[in-house]
C-alpha cells in the first residue's frame, strides 16, 4: 500500500502526462452536439502549436477554444455561425481548412488546372501524334544520306 | 587527432566530388576515353573518403567524446548504445552528412555495377551526380560542420531528446534518406540524355530499377514514420497532413508515376520527353523536401528569416538545380525523339491517365504545403491554414478514380487495348466489390454510403490485381495443372505488379475501415473501474513506476477481458526523462487482434487517483501499414526480375544467350 501511494504522489508530483486533446469535463452529455463539437474542434487550428488542430492540441488556449466552442453549441449556434464567430475573433488563421477567397484561389484551383490541364495537355499530344503517325522524324543529315542512296545509280 | 581525420576526409571527399563533377563529362563531350574512366574511381574514392568522415563522427558518439561541439550538444553519456549510434543522424549535421553518404554510396553502385552502361552516359551521370555532391559537401563544410571542436570540453553532454529514442523513429530517417537520395540517380540519368540529346536502351533499363529501389524505400520510410507517430503521439491518427510528412510524400506520388512512365519507356520507347521531365520533378520534389525539413521554414518564414545562412545555401541549391535542370529541359526536350504512338485505350494510354492522376495529386500536395508560407512571405503574417480538412476534400477525388481505374491498366494490350474484353475479365472482381458494397449497406446502414463505397474500392484494387494473375495463368480456361504451370513460369516482375496493387487495396481497406468504424471512448477512471471498447472490457487494475537508466516510465495497468475471460494485460506508459524535466514521451498500450487493434493511451493522473483514459477500437488498422508492406515486397520481387538484375543482360559464359522469359 505504501508503494502504492509512493508512486501514486511521485506521478501527481511530477505533474506527469500529457495534458489530454479532449477531456473528459469538457465533453457534451448530448452525443450528438458532442459529436458536432468534435467535427468542428478537427477543423480549427490551434494557433500556438505547429500544426495541430485543437482537436488534437493540448495546449491552454486549445482547451479554452474547445470549450468555448461547445458553448456556442449548447447556446444554439450552427456550425457555420461557430465558425464565423471564431474566425471574426482569430482570424482566418484558424481554419485549418481555408475559405475560397482572393488569396486562397490558387490554392483551391491548383488540383482542377492541374487535372484538367494535363489532360487537355495529353490528348492533344497523343491527337497529333496519332495524326503525325510515322515514328520519328528523320534528321537533315539522314534526310541527305536517303536522297543520295536513292539518287545513287544502281550499281552492278 | 581522429576527429580532425574525419573533417580532412570530408574535405577531400568535396575536392574529389569537385573532380569527378569536372573530368569525366569534358571528357564525354571531347571523346577522351581517359578523362571519362576517371568517374567510377572518383565516385569510389568519394565513397570511401564521406564512409570514413562518417565513421569518425560515429566513434565520437559511441566514445561520447565530448571535445566534439556536435557530440556534445546531441548525446549524453547516460543514452543506451543503439541511441548513441542512431543519434549520429538525429540533429541537422549529423544527417546531412548521413544524406550525403547515401548519395555518394549510389554514385559508387553506378561506378562500380555501370560496366555495361555506354561509358559516355556513365561519365556524364556520375558527373552530374557529383555536382549534387559538391554543393551538399559544400554546404556541410561552410554552415553545418559537424567536426566542430570546442575548447573546454564539458564532462556530459546535453541531450538525450527522449522523442529520438526510439527504434521507429531512430531508422526512419535513414530509410527516406536512401529514398529521397536515390532519385538523385533517375535525375543524374535525365540531365545526362538532355545533355548528350539522345536517349537509348540502356537508359531507360537503367533508370526503372533505380527509381523501383528508391520508391521502395520512400514507401516503407513513409510507413514507418506514420506508425511511429500512431503509436507514439498517443492520438490514434496514422496521417495528419504535416508539411513533414507532405514533404516525403510529394517525391512518393512522383516517384510512383516515374516507375510507371518508365515501363512505358522501357517496353514501348514512348513517353520519352515526359519520363525525363518526371525523373527531373521527382528528385526536385526530394530537394525541396531536404529543404522544408532542414532550414527550419516550416516553423515559420520570420525564424528562417532571421537566421537565413543555412537555408538560403539549400535555397540557392535547390534553385540551381531545379532551375538549371528544367531550363535545360526546356532547351534541350525537343532534341530527344519521339517514341512509338498508341491508341488512348491502351496500357500506355492507361498509364499516362496514372501519371496524370498522380502528378495532380503531386501539384496539390505541393502546393498545399507551401501556400501558407508563401502568403506569410508575401503579406507578411499568417493569414492561411492549410490542414488535414483541405487535403483531405481535395485528394480524394483525385485519388479515387485513379484506384477505380488501376485494375484496367494491367488488362489492356500495348498500343491498343479492348476495353471491353478487359472488363469482362474483371466481372469477378467487379461482383466482388458489389457484394462488398452490399453487405456494408445492408450491416451498418445507409448512413454509411462512403465507406461502402471505399470497400468497395478496396476490394475492386484486391481481387482486380488476382484477377489479371489469374487471367494471365488462363484460370478456368485450362486445366488447373496447367494454369499453374503458367503461373509458375510467369516473370518475378508480373507478381511484383499484382503485389503492389493489392497492398494498395489493403491500404485503402485500412483506411477506410479503421477511420469509419473507429470507436473512441474518453473517460476518466479510477482503479477497479471498467469500460467497455471494441466489444471488449477494459479494467483499471493500478498503477506502477519503473525507472532505468534514462527515464522513469509511469505505468498505467489495465485487463481486458472478453466476458470472463482474461485476454490480455495492457500497459500504456508515459515517460519522464530525468535530463529534460518537462518533456515526457507516451507509449501507447496496443493489442492486436486479427488485423484490427485495441490502442489505450493515458492522460493526466489527479491527486485523487483519477486517470484519464482515452481507448479507441480501430478495425482493419494494422492493414494500413501492412499494405505498404506488401506494396514494398512487390517492389523488391520486380527489382530481382532477372531482366533487370542490374542493367542489360551479360554475356553469357557457356557461348549462348538465353532468352527472357516473356
Amino acid at each position: 500500500m505504501r508503494r502504492v501511494v509512493a508512486a501514486l504522489a511521485l506521478f501527481v508530483g511530477l505533474a506527469a502526462g500529457p495534458a489530454y486533446a479532449v477531456l473528459p469535463d469538457e465533453m457534451l452529455d448530448d452525443p450528438v452536439l458532442e459529436e458536432r463539437a468534435r467535427n468542428l474542434s478537427a477543423e480549427l487550428r490551434c494557433m500556438v502549436c505547429q500544426n495541430n488542430s485543437i482537436d488534437e492540441s493540448t495546449a491552454e488556449i486549445a482547451r479554452d477554444l474547445r470549450v468555448l466552442l461547445r458553448e456556442r453549441i449548447v447556446a444554439g449556434d450552427t456550425d457555420q455561425q461557430v465558425l464565423d464567430f471564431l474566425v471574426a475573433r482569430y482570424g482566418e488563421y484558424i481554419l485549418l481548412k481555408p475559405r475560397f477567397s482572393a488569396t486562397t484561389l490558387i490554392l483551391w484551383i491548383t488540383p482542377a488546372v492541374a487535372l484538367v490541364g494535363g489532360t487537355i495537355l495529353a490528348v492533344a499530344t497523343v491527337r497529333r501524334r496519332a495524326a503525325g503517325g510515322s515514328g520519328p522524324e528523320l534528321t537533315a543529315d539522314e534526310e541527305r544520306r536517303l536522297k543520295r542512296l536513292m539518287d545513287e545509280p544502281p550499281s552492278a | 587527432m581522429i576527429v580532425e581525420l574525419g573533417h580532412f576526409a570530408l574535405i577531400l571527399a568535396a575536392a574529389v566530388a569537385l573532380a569527378q563533377g569536372v573530368l569525366p563529362i569534358v571528357g564525354a563531350r571531347r571523346g577522351d576515353e581517359r578523362l571519362m574512366a576517371v568517374a567510377p574511381y572518383a565516385a569510389i574514392t568519394q565513397f570511401l573518403l564521406i564512409g570514413i568522415a562518417f565513421a569518425v563522427l560515429m566513434r565520437s558518439y559511441i566514445v561520447s567524446d565530448f571535445s566534439v561541439l556536435n557530440v556534445v550538444q546531441n548525446s549524453h553519456t547516460d543514452k543506451p548504445l543503439l541511441y548513441k549510434i542512431t543519434g549520429v543522424w538525429g540533429n541537422h549535421e549529423g544527417s546531412m552528412l548521413l544524406w550525403v553518404l547515401i548519395l555518394a554510396l549510389f554514385g559508387a553502385l553506378v561506378g562500380a555495377f555501370g560496366r555495361n552502361l555506354p561509358q559516355r552516359l556513365k561519365a556524364t551521370v556520375l558527373s552530374v551526380q557529383a555536382w549534387i555532391g559538391v554543393s551538399f559537401l559544400a554546404f556541410i563544410l561552410t554552415t553545418s560542420n559537424p567536426f566542430l571542436r570546442v575548447a573546454m570540453p564539458p564532462l556530459q553532454g546535453n541531450d538525450l531528446n527522449p522523442v529520438l529514442q526510439d527504434i521507429g523513429l531512430a531508422i526512419h530517417p535513414p530509410l527516406l534518406y536512401i529514398g529521397y537520395v536515390g532519385c538523385s540517380i533517375s535525375f543524374a540519368f535525365a540531365v545526362a540524355a538532355l545533355i548528350d540529346g539522345k536517349i537509348d536502351a540502356a537508359w531507360a533499363r537503367w533508370v526503372r530499377p533505380w527509381t523501383l529501389g528508391a520508391w521502395l524505400f520512400l514507401t516503407v520510410g513513409i510507413a514507418m514514420g506514420s506508425y511511429w507517430a500512431y503509436y507514439e503521439l498517443g492520438w490514434g491518427g496514422f496521417w495528419f497532413w504535416d508539411p513533414v510528412e507532405n514533404s516525403s510524400f510529394m517525391p512518393w506520388l512522383a516517384a510512383t508515376a516515374l516507375l510507371h512512365s518508365a515501363v512505358v519507356m522501357e517496353k514501348r520507347n514512348a513517353l520519352r520527353i515526359w519520363t525525363v521531365l518526371l525523373a527531373i520533378l521527382t528528385f526536385s520534389l526530394s530537394l525541396l523536401g531536404t529543404f522544408l525539413v532542414r532550414s527550419g521554414v516550416l516553423t515559420s518564414v520570420h525564424t528562417f528569416a532571421v537566421s537565413p545562412s543555412r537555408g538560403l545555401f539549400i535555397l540557392a541549391i535547390l534553385v540551381i538545380f531545379i532551375g538549371g535542370s528544367l531550363a535545360l529541359f526546356a532547351f534541350r526536350a525537343q532534341s530527344l525523339s519521339q517514341g512509338g504512338i498508341f491508341a488512348p485505350i491502351s496500357r500506355e494510354g492507361a498509364l499516362v491517365l496514372n501519371n496524370l492522376f498522380l502528378t495532380a495529386a503531386a501539384a496539390t500536395v505541393l502546393v498545399g504545403t507551401l501556400y501558407p508560407l508563401l502568403v506569410e512571405a508575401i503579406t507578411g503574417d499568417r493569414s492561411v491554414s492549410v490542414g488535414p480538412p483541405f487535403f483531405n476534400l481535395v485528394f480524394t477525388p483525385l485519388v479515387v478514380p485513379l484506384l477505380l481505374a488501376v485494375p484496367f491498366g494491367p488488362l489492356l494490350a500495348w498500343k491498343r487495348g479492348d476495353l471491353y474484353a478487359a472488363a469482362q475479365r474483371l466481372m469477378v472482381a467487379f461482383g466482388a466489390a458489389l457484394v462488398g458494397v452490399v453487405l456494408v449497406l445492408v450491416l451498418a446502414g445507409f448512413d454509411e454510403v462512403l465507406a461502402a463505397f471505399g470497400i468497395g474500392i478496396a476490394i475492386w484494387l484486391i481481387v482486380g490485381a488476382l484477377s489479371e494473375l489469374a487471367s494471365r495463368a488462363q484460370f478456368g480456361q485450362r486445366p488447373l495443372s496447367v494454369s499453374l504451370a503458367r503461373l509458375a513460369g510467369l516473370p518475378r516482375s508480373a507478381f511484383g505488379m499484382t503485389l503492389a496493387h493489392l497492398g494498395v487495396g489493403l491500404t485503402v481497406l485500412g483506411i477506410v475501415a479503421s477511420t469509419t468504424w473507429n470507436e473512441e471512448v474518453i473517460v476518466d477512471m479510477t482503479p477497479g473501474e471498467t469500460i467497455i471498447v471494441g466489444g471488449r472490457a477494459l479494467t483499471l487494475d493500478g498503477y506502477r513506476i519503473e525507472d532505468t537508466a534514462n527515464y522513469s516510465s509511469q505505468i498505467a495497468r489495465f485487463t481486458l477481458r472478453d466476458g470472463d475471460r482474461v485476454l490480455s494485460a495492457i500497459e500504456t506508459e508515459v515517460r519522464l526523462f530525468t535530463s529534460r524535466p518537462g518533456e515526457v514521451t507516451t507509449e501507447a498500450g496496443i493489442r492486436t487482434f486479427g488485423f484490427s487493434q485495441l490502442y489505450v493511451s493515458r492522460g493526466e493522473l489527479t491527486a485523487e487517483g483519477v486517470l484519464t483514459v482515452r481507448a479507441f477500437w480501430k478495425p482493419l488498422v494494422t492493414l494500413i501499414w501492412l499494405g505498404a508492406v506488401v506494396m514494398a515486397i512487390g517492389g523488391l520481387l520486380s527489382l530481382s526480375d532477372r531482366r533487370l538484375r542490374v542493367g542489360a543482360p551479360k554475356p553469357a559464359r557457356g557461348g549462348h544467350v538465353v532468352a527472357p522469359a516473356e
